[in-house]
């Protein structure tokens, strides 16, 4: 009557040899492949050293400037504008430059891939209803699986280093992006639609001048939230040896220095803020032609 | 009438995946409510068959629901149907290959939608100027064609704004700007004033018939408003359910309704500004005598009156190819605007 107290389960033996046989047929896999892989990533990875470099060999106050720009550009907000000076001053007066300068890089790569890739899914799921139905599992797994799992197949595929993790973060933060695009384009008013339809546009003018400008600001959103969720992730990434300010912060938990974990965590917060109320007031800046002149 | 420029044949839509089987049911005398009922498929149109004249108004009237807005959909084929045919020109709109289908709506045919259908992100003269963009011309040939009408819809000086800055009325002008843009002979306007305030609605109405006076398109014009009807249509076509249940031009729907449901419609309509005087004239004699002013053939009686009481008469003539063909009287003209029913003035 055990089976009324234990759940039957398989005998340990035949689990062992179950995952044995699947870890080993993928360790072949990543022997035979790994290095093909790495060597299609190879300019990904050039292009985000380049771009740590640039960040971190620039002096300082000129990165510190452009940002500033971009920031004012981007939200024609004085506050939003004055907050991001103050809060880079501080990262760098408590001595976390460098450590931002990549992290700042990373971010800016992984979210780049994440829309160059996530976009034409978005796009192809908005088109029909079987591909949205194949994906959006998909992008549930994505999001809900502990993000510590998929860091294993990465590592043994690619071993540890900047390109697996920035594989990580991206498919991390990548749902978002991709349902926010297909919910984006679903949403866009019938009637217009219809209008392009009547005067005989074709299905690229229809995307490119109608169902992505109109779309736009909740791809935006989309986008917002990826930017989040890869800075979140870069934590994580951190553990297979992604540079910048998750790596001070895990030190910090294996070493109890509070004040260093917080101070870095912090620093995460402030670029997460920044990115987040620049994106956003760009966002509502492309939205004005919508408000009525009077009212 | 004028010669058809758009026929449309046995045209049938039911809604549902298995819309072709259930055509035959219909032709077989099954009924909507039977056919929603046992199959679960929605009957659109029922055996549509019209004559749309060349340069004229042609008007589709009935309640919302009656299929009003599927019909018009079906003459750009932006609703595929389950049967029938539509021919515009020497053209089967239901043979055309997509890319046909494209050139067509480019260049023979344009909308004007009820909600006005306009780019939100776009100004007015890159939403005017979409159509020739579609078609693929040049920067230059887009400005010049957009500014010219623009202007002609009244609405200089609004170029640069976005449809939201604009009122209901504006943001239409617009929509008729960028539907005529196009240069295509066919204008189809599905409710096009119906979302906007009555006196608004009465200008549109003037500008349209301005225009038309001088383009002459071909326009299929969709509206639930009978005294809109009456006054742009050459033409009109009565639907209830999806079919057909009168088709002729108003003074023929006013005078003879053709069932309850449309006699029910036309009881409140201004009879003065529908009927002509050559409907309740008595023909000319040898023997009476010219008398009063002088009103031609297709004069609506309210026109009619007021000239009579301007020159302070009460008779006129109805001139036809400058010959006088009869006679009206002020009081042939009151009863006719009063009456209800005027079958016998008709058989006359
Ligand atoms: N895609 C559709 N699927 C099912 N029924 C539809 C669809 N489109 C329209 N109908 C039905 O067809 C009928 C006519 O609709 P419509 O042409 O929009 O009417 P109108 O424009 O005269 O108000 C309505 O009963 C409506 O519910
Ligand atoms: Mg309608």
């Amino acid at each position: 009557m055990d089976w009324l107290t234990e759940f039957p389960q398989l005998p340990g033996r035949d689990l062992r040899l179950l995952s044995r046989t699947i870890d080993q047929y993928y360790r072949s896999f990543s022997r035979a492949y790994g290095d093909d892989i790495e060597a299609f990533f190879r300019p990904l990875l050039d292009f985000l050293l380049w771009f740590e470099t640039l960040l971190q060999q620039t002096p300082w106050f000129i990165v510190l400037a452009a940002i500033v720009a971009i920031v004012w550009f981007a939200s024609r907000s004085l506050k939003i504008t004055i907050g991001t000076a103050i809060a880079l001053i501080l990262i760098g007066v408590f001595g976390m430059w460098e450590d931002t300068m990549s992290t700042l890089s990373i971010i800016v790569v992984s979210t780049l891939l994440s829309i160059v890739i996530g976009l034409p899914i978005g796009i192809l799921m908005s088109r029909s209803d079987k591909v949205q139905a194949a994906i959006n599992p998909i992008l549930d797994v994505m999001q809900t699986m502990p993000s510590f799992v998929y860091l294993i197949p990465i590592v043994m595929l690619l071993g540890i280093g900047l390109i697996p993790g920035l594989l990580v973060v991206v498919i991390y933060a990548m749902p978002p992006i991709i349902r926010l695009t297909n919910l984006g384009i679903r949403l866009v008013d019938k009637e217009v639609l219809e209008a392009a339809n009547a005067f005989g546009s074709s299905n690229w003018q229809k995307l490119t001048q109608v169902q992505l400008p109109l779309s736009l600001p909740t791809i935006m959103a989309g986008i917002n939230q990826t930017i989040m969720m890869a800075l979140a992730m870069v934590v994580v990434a951190s553990l297979i040896g992604v540079r910048g300010l998750g790596q001070p912060v895990l030190q910090a938990i294996t070493n109890q220095y509070f004040t260093q974990g917080l101070l870095n965590g912090l620093a995460i917060v402030a670029i997460a803020i920044v990115f987040d109320r620049a994106s956003q007031a760009y966002g509502r800046r492309l939205q004005r032609h919508r408000e009525a002149a009077h009212g | 009438m004028a010669e058809t420029a758009i026929s449309v044949r046995n045209l049938y839509k039911i809604f549902g995946d298995d819309d072709r089987a259930m055509v035959e049911k219909v032709k077989a005398g099954m009924s909507k409510q039977e056919l929603l009922a046992e199959h679960g498929h929605v009957l659109g149109l029922k055996d549509i068959n019209i004559d749309m004249p060349a340069a004229g108004i042609q008007v589709v009237m009935g309640l919302s629901g009656s299929g009003k807005s599927t019909l018009i959909r079906h003459l750009n084929r932006l609703i595929e149907p389950s049967a029938g045919e539509i021919v515009v020109g020497s053209d089967n709109v239901l043979d055309m290959s997509a890319k046909q289908l494209r050139e067509f709506r480019r260049h023979r045919i344009s909308m004007v939608f009820q909600r006005f259908g306009l780019l939100p992100h776009k100004t007015v003269i890159d939403n005017v100027s979409y159509g020739l963009a579609v078609m693929g011309k040049t920067k230059d040939e887009q400005r010049t064609g957009a500014l010219r009408w623009i202007e002609r819809v009244g609405l200089s000086g609004y170029e640069e704004n976005y449809p939201a800055q604009l009122s209901g009325g504006m943001q239409q002008r617009v929509g008729l700007a960028r539907a005529l843009a196009t240069d295509a002979d066919i204008l189809l306007m599905d409710e096009a004033f119906s979302a906007l305030d009555p006196l608004i609605r009465t200008d549109m109405q003037g500008i349209l018939l301005d225009l038309q006076k001088e383009l002459h398109k071909t326009i299929v014009f969709i509206t639930h408003d009978l005294d809109e009807a009456l006054r742009l249509g050459d033409r009109i076509a009565i639907l209830r359910d999806g079919e057909i249940v009168q088709q002729g031009t108003g003074q023929e729907i006013v005078l003879k309704p053709a069932d309850d449901y449309i006699s029910s419609f036309v009881r409140e309509v201004n009879r003065g500004r529908v009927i002509k005087v050559e409907t309740v004239m008595d023909p000319v004699s040898d023997a009476s005598p010219a008398q009063g002013i002088e009103v031609p053939e297709g004069t609506i009686l309210e026109e009619a009156a007021r000239q009579m009481s301007e020159a302070d008469v009460v008779n006129a003539q109805v001139i036809r190819d400058g010959r006088p063909v009869g006679q009206i009287t002020m009081r042939q003209v009151m009863a006719a605007i009063a009456t209800p029913v005027l079958k016998d003035a008709m058989a006359a």
